[in-house]
């Protein structure tokens, strides 16, 4: 995880081939901020060395060459520029010369300045799992999102996701089958608020940010009956399924079954309760992801995972989908979830063609179609053993 | 619902495939949201375009000249594009229907959001 953006100027494997790389780089996109008017400093940052004063002073001169016209401000500039030095992993083997020397404009702490002013607790619109600011532009960043993407995701709820990619420029849309939460109606999940107000909406969050043009549409629809027509449309997928335990799991079921707790849909009595087993909807989301992604476009998600049984072959897979990095986050003692990303590598052919991915061999998930039970079997048997004690 | 997405939605009722699109389109409330122009995405979205549906929903809409196909050179045409960039990005249907139509089945559309829902035995196998 990066803790800094830099705008790279130029890259060697030694100080000499730094110094032609930068005099490579066009000097119109230097100027802007070199230019006799601006302040600026210079910082040497190394990795896995310790270099002396001289040392990193000597590291600055040799970089005149560079054609700064600014003043140096060492406490306030307004531009800081780096050379990064790379001198390998091992803190047991440092050697003379470093392997990679890079030098950039400094452009974020990445993470913390991101987080901070996108943070779910000044967020207008959040819901019981609006995902971590931080995790949300990891996932863009995973997605390779850019300028004039189209992202989606079929698991919107209030939009975290879309923040992010919209943040990185792209145009968002995305799906929830729960009426309220797309609409932003029903009770608040901040404390201290009963009810949702009138700018608490996804296309709200977007506006909060400054980011509504690049708000697309949200649907109400269910993920596992897409109603998107054939074609590829979506550079990134990027999205968090729910796990069954804080909300719900749901899919549209039949008219003989009965919802639980409130739907307020007016205009579609669709019973929405049918639970939908955790194995079949992450082979919906990747058949819809082999489907709909564009040839190298991206699939990001969150895989909840029983830790004591899991192992690298449950991820989920599919023949069009290439999985690129599979990283955990634990939850609690014996759950994690994994951040799973997948690349499309080949073109989908038709929808038939792989519905016998859904057999156990194919997916050995289905384990986890239990996954519900077994995140609260700690607590479920300590209730049964009080209970017990309390009947003797 | 922008006009772009009703471009790419289809009926997903079951038995009805391909003839599900695209889904008629009637609308009582539309409010036209200005949206930056952004030439380089208008650009990109042109080839995604099932050009007949578009014209179809626009026409609907009663929004005047609508091209009929995408002209040759579009990608540098700054006024092809601004007009497209209007018809997919800037026009909302607030209140309105979409019907599928093949079955007749009819998806409402509240406040700009459109609702797809439908019970088991009516969607796909």
């Amino acid at each position: 995880m990066e803790r800094s953006i830099f705008e790279l100027w130029g890259h060697g494997k030694s100080p000499e081939e730094l110094y032609s790389s930068l005099k490579n780089y066009p000097v119109e996109k230097m100027v802007p901020f070199l230019h006799s008017g601006s302040t600026y400093k210079i910082k040497i940052h190394t990795f896995n060395k310790t270099l002396t004063q001289e040392e990193k002073v000597k590291r600055i001169d040799a970089l005149e060459f560079l054609p700064f016209e600014g003043k140096v401000n060492l406490k306030n500039p307004q531009h800081i520029f780096s050379v990064l030095e790379d001198y390998g992993l091992d803190p047991n083997c440092i050697p003379e010369n470093p392997h990679n020397i890079y030098f950039g404009r400094w452009i974020a702490d990445g993470q913390r300045e991101l987080i901070e002013s996108y943070s779910v607790k000044k967020r207008h619109f959040i819901g019981n799992t609006s995902m971590d600011a931080g995790l949300s532009f990891i996932m863009a960043n995973h997605g390779k999102v850019k300028e004039n993407d189209i992202v989606f995701d079929p698991f919107v709820g209030t939009g975290g996701l879309l923040v992010a990619s919209a943040h990185f420029g792209a145009y968002v849309c995305g799906t929830d089958i729960d009426y309220n939460t797309v609409h932003g109606l029903g009770k608040a999940s901040r404390k201290n608020q009963k009810w949702r107000g009138p700018d608490e909406n996804i296309r709200a969050n977007l506006r909060q940010y400054g980011l509504e043009k690049y708000y697309l549409d949200v649907l109400v629809s269910d993920a596992s009956k897409p109603s998107w027509r054939k074609g590829t449309y979506f550079d990134a997928i990027i999205t968090d399924p729910p796990y069954g335990i804080r909300e719900s799991t749901r899919r549209t079921g039949s008219q003989k079954e009965t919802p639980k707790g409130i739907e307020k849909c007016p205009e579609s009595h669709v019973p929405v309760s049918l639970s939908y087993h955790l194995s079949d909807m992450f082979f919906d989301l990747l058949n819809f992801a082999a489907e709909t992604l564009i040839l190298g476009g991206r699939l990001v998600y969150w895989l909840p995972v029983y830790t004591p049984e899991y192992t690298e072959d449950m991820v989920p897979w599919h023949p069009c989908l290439k999985l690129i990095s599979n990283c955990e986050q634990k939850l609690s003692s014996h759950t994690s979830r994994r951040l799973i990303t997948m690349e499309k590598v080949k073109k989908f052919e038709n929808r038939d063609q792989y519905s016998h991915l859904l057999s156990g061999q194919c997916l050995p998930y289905q384990g986890h179609n239990s996954f519900r039970e077994r995140y609260f079997s700690g607590l479920t048997k300590r209730i049964a053993k009080e209970e017990k004690s309390v009947q003797e | 619902m922008k006009l772009l997405t009703h471009n790419f939605l289809s009926s997903h009722v079951k038995g009805v495939g391909p003839r599900g699109f695209p889904l008629r389109l009637q609308a009582s409330e539309v409010r036209i949201m200005p949206v930056e122009f952004n030439p380089d995405f208008v650009a990109r979205m042109i080839p995604k375009v099932e050009w007949a549906a578009l014209v179809e929903a626009a026409n609907t809409l009663s929004l005047g000249e609508v091209p009929t196909e995408p002209i040759q050179g579009y990608e540098q045409n700054e006024d092809f594009l601004r007009t497209m960039h209007h018809i997919l990005l800037e026009v909302e249907v607030m209140e309105g229907t979409l019907q599928c139509p093949e079955s007749g089945r009819v998806f409402p559309i509240t406040r700009g959001i459109p609702n797809m829902l439908l019970s088991d035995e009516q969607t796909e196998a």
